[in-house]
């Protein structure tokens, strides 16, 4: 056996010490993993993610016990769920509360990566890790949300399905295949309760797992964007780190806390979020021959469902061509290495010619996937010579505020039903958008840099 | 002692509003859409008299009406008999008042009528109504409100099979049911319309309250400034066994039963609520301290 493994430990747990690195994952994930003790407010929201993450999980566990994944009865087992279960209608409200909380806490925890310049070398793989889980999260909502069977379930899949239909040649097979079906039906909902049960959420656990081993490889980054690990004690440990457990298990402790005041708020008193958490159409039974007069995803979906909707025919010609060249004209000019120069022209080509051949439609869906997948260039495209927006150019944070008003209205406008003038600001705003990420190198090496210190800042509690 | 925790208190909330302002701002920018979100333009709808849910007299009279005018065509599958104990009812109760015959206590309220025979006289299917008064709601107002107004709502339309049309609810296939306690009310419609060649005219459409004659009458306006749209006006009910504002309390009683229908959890839960914060707030202050503690030792 293990008989030359040095164990310091004894009795029980040595026994198990022995034969499952127990106390040494202990320590390197917890009590002697070292995290910045600067972190502030915005480092709540990776371990909140793992809390909505559990309750989710577990919560879904329970509904499975009760819910039939049958288009006859789909609608009348979640109502079944909310009268007949005990306690059936708190699992039921968590895990719809629950889905929108996620998103939240996601949406926070990767805006503090943007602000922080936590995707940065050396932790590239971590946010791509995070943009995966992004991804998968967003299948897992879209997948779940079609099985309450309602009226909006129904037609949002429907419209969702149907913009694979756009992709040249395969697409209207595509949608077929997908759906099981010619239209949303009996085999849809059986499929996505499947990919919603177990296909999605293990690869999301495979990815969170990553996501976290990623993490404690190289350490936390923090509000200062300093490499604590650059300056260590003659233990090897840190000067600015403290070991996760107890200081950071306290801590969060505190923010899962007040995260909890506010989700049971929710639950308890406004489990429909004036119609943003659970849509009122999603109380009347999915009906395929009725066509609601105004479909809409939930609320998280919207920024990118805007997007889809500004690309029109006519924004293509006078909106993203011009962008493009504009953006083409910018990497010509500036010092970019021959070969770079050369990939922008043919990508940049090839979108203009694309655009007069293919139908405006699927340059909608490609507008919609590539507002999500740009996420990924990030630690790519961000030159600043500080991480951290403490120590970037004050005019930095009124580009950082803009990308936010940007994604808030795309979202208000991918709630609302198709306007004139909303169409022409979200058209606007998807220029802002997909601006702010392909002009990045540049804007973000602008300016005048303040100086990163050696230390974080930290003032004693 | 008392000073000693009100400054606790103090600096607890203070704290935790510094670090969770972000949090209630995101919460508020998610919700703030419902305030601004642009009416439907639809037939304005009147506050539903939401104290109505917590009176158990007005929720059990609500249930009498329901099964007494509504359930003869109307089912709500979904729902049990004898969860109506939640209103104050006994078994023995539900039995003896609103059970029909041939039904157990244990059964949902369903209908005997058949589907295809409810399609042939009515040309549609009556809806069941276990969630209608959350399916109802929309940014106008509860589904609560717009049922309060529907029911409150009805005129004679002699143009209509049925003989009943609804301001709430144009050409609805249902006639009004509570014709014999609101009496009927006759209408005046008022549509304004840019006129052929310019300026706008307005056409005013009356039907009557006793025969639901219909009468038309257009008109050019002059001067002013008129803006299209139109206006529904009803007359005042006649012929009914109730007053407005005792038709009014009846209508009220009902939605207040469907309302809990729709929800029969909901007061449970707001109980259940107050008890989960209340709960909550006494952790987060024992959490900030072992956290002040822990952390008194980083320097």
């Amino acid at each position: 056996m293990a008989a030359d493994k040095k164990i310091d430990t004894t009795g029980l747990l040595g026994w198990i010490d022995q034969r499952f690195p127990l106390t040494s994952n202990w320590k390197a994930h917890l009590s002697e993993y070292y995290a910045p003790k600067n972190l502030n407010f915005w480092y709540f929201f990776g371990s909140l993610s793992m809390l909505v993450l559990v309750i989710q999980i577990v919560t879904g566990i329970f509904l499975t016990m009760h819910y039939k994944p049958d288009a006859a009865r789909a609608f009348e087992s979640v109502e079944y769920i909310m009268r007949d279960v005990p306690w059936g209608w708190l699992v039921r409200y968590m895990h719809s509360t629950g889905a929108s909380a996620f998103f939240v806490v996601v949406y926070l925890h990767m805006f503090r990566g943007l602000l922080y310049g936590s995707y940065r070398k050396p932790r590239e793989l971590i946010w791509i890790f995070g943009c995966l889980i992004f991804l998968v999260l967003m299948g897992e909502a879209f997948f779940g949300y079609l099985l309450p069977w309602g009226q909006m379930s129904y037609w949002g899949a429907q419209v969702i399905v149907n913009l694979f239909s756009a992709i040249p040649f395969i697409g209207p097979e595509l949608s077929v295949w997908i759906r099981g079906d010619y239209v949303v039906g009996d085999a849809t909902l059986n499929r996505f309760f499947a990919f919603h049960v177990i296909a999605i959420p293990l690869v999301l656990l495979g990815l969170v797992a990553a996501h976290i081993l990623a993490l404690h490889e190289v350490g936390s980054n923090n509000p200062d964007g300093v490499e604590i690990k650059k300056l260590k004690n003659k233990d090897g440990i840190p000067l600015d780190g403290i070991p996760f457990h107890p200081y950071y298990t306290v801590h969060d402790i505190v923010g899962v806390s007040v995260f909890l005041i506010i989700f049971s708020a929710v639950i308890f008193f406004a489990p429909e979020m004036g119609g943003y958490f659970l849509e009122y159409n999603n109380f009347i039974p999915a009906d395929p021959l009725k066509t609601p007069p105004h479909i809409a995803p939930v609320w998280y979906f919207t920024p990118y469902y805007s997007i889809l909707r500004a690309i029109t025919e006519e924004f293509l010609r006078w909106g993203l061509t011009p962008f493009l060249l504009v953006y083409l004209a910018v990497v010509w000019m500036s010092r970019a290495a021959a070969l770079s120069k050369l990939i922008a022209t043919v990508v940049v080509g090839a979108f203009v010619v694309g655009f007069l051949v293919l139908d405006a439609k699927f340059w909608g869906v490609v507008g919609m996937g590539a507002s999500v997948m740009i996420f990924f260039a990030l630690p790519w495209i961000d030159n600043s010579p500080a991480k951290s927006i403490r120590y970037r150019p004050d005019w930095h944070k009124g580009v950082y505020a803009l990308f936010v008003v940007v994604f808030i209205v795309l979202g208000y406008f991918g709630v609302q039903a198709p306007s004139p003038v909303g169409e022409r600001i979200s058209q606007a705003c998807t220029l802002l958008y997909f601006g702010f990420f392909l002009f990045m190198p540049w804007w973000s090496a602008m300016g005048e840099f303040k100086k990163v210190p050696e230390r974080v800042t930290f003032a004693p509690h | 002692m008392t000073h000693w925790i009100s400054r606790l208190v103090a600096a607890v909330v203070v704290r935790t509003l510094a670090r969770t302002a972000p949090v209630l701002a995101a919460a508020v920018l998610v919700a703030a859409p419902v305030a601004t979100q642009a009416a439907g333009g639809g037939y304005p709808l009147d506050h539903f008299p939401s104290e109505k849910l917590t009176d158990q007299a007005a929720l059990q009279n609500g249930a009498k009406l329901f099964v007494n005018y509504c359930l003869g065509c109307h089912s709500a599958n979904l729902m049990r008999y004898n969860r109506l104990q939640d209103l104050g009812l006994t078994d023995a109760q539900i039995k003896d008042n609103l059970l029909f015959t041939g039904t157990k206590v244990g059964d949902p309220m369903r209908i005997a009528m058949a589907p295809n025979d409810a399609k042939a006289w009515f040309g549609a299917l009556p809806p069941d109504l276990s969630v209608t008064a959350r399916a109802r709601s929309s940014h106008d107002g509860s589904g609560s409100d717009w049922l309060y107004t529907y029911l409150r709502s009805y005129y004679r339309d002699a143009t209509r099979a049925t003989g009943w049309n609804n301001a709430v609810f144009p050409n609805v296939g249902m006639p009004h049911v509570f014709y014999e306690l609101q009496g009927s009310r006759g209408v005046t419609i008022e549509e304004t319309k840019r006129a052929e060649g310019q300026g706008f005219s307005k056409t005013v459409i009356t039907f009557d309250a006793a025969t639901g004659l219909r009468t038309e009458k257009t008109e050019k306006i002059e001067g002013g400034h008129p803006h299209e749209g139109s206006v529904i006006k009803l007359g005042p009910a006649v012929g009914g066994k109730l007053t407005q504002a005792q038709y009014d309390e009846q209508v009220a009683d009902l939605v207040a039963f469907l309302t809990y229908v729709a929800d029969p959890s909901a007061k449970t839960r707001m109980r259940l609520g107050v008890w989960v914060l209340i709960f909550l707030s006494l952790f987060t202050v024992l959490a900030w301290w072992l956290n002040r503690e822990y952390w008194k030792d980083i320097r």
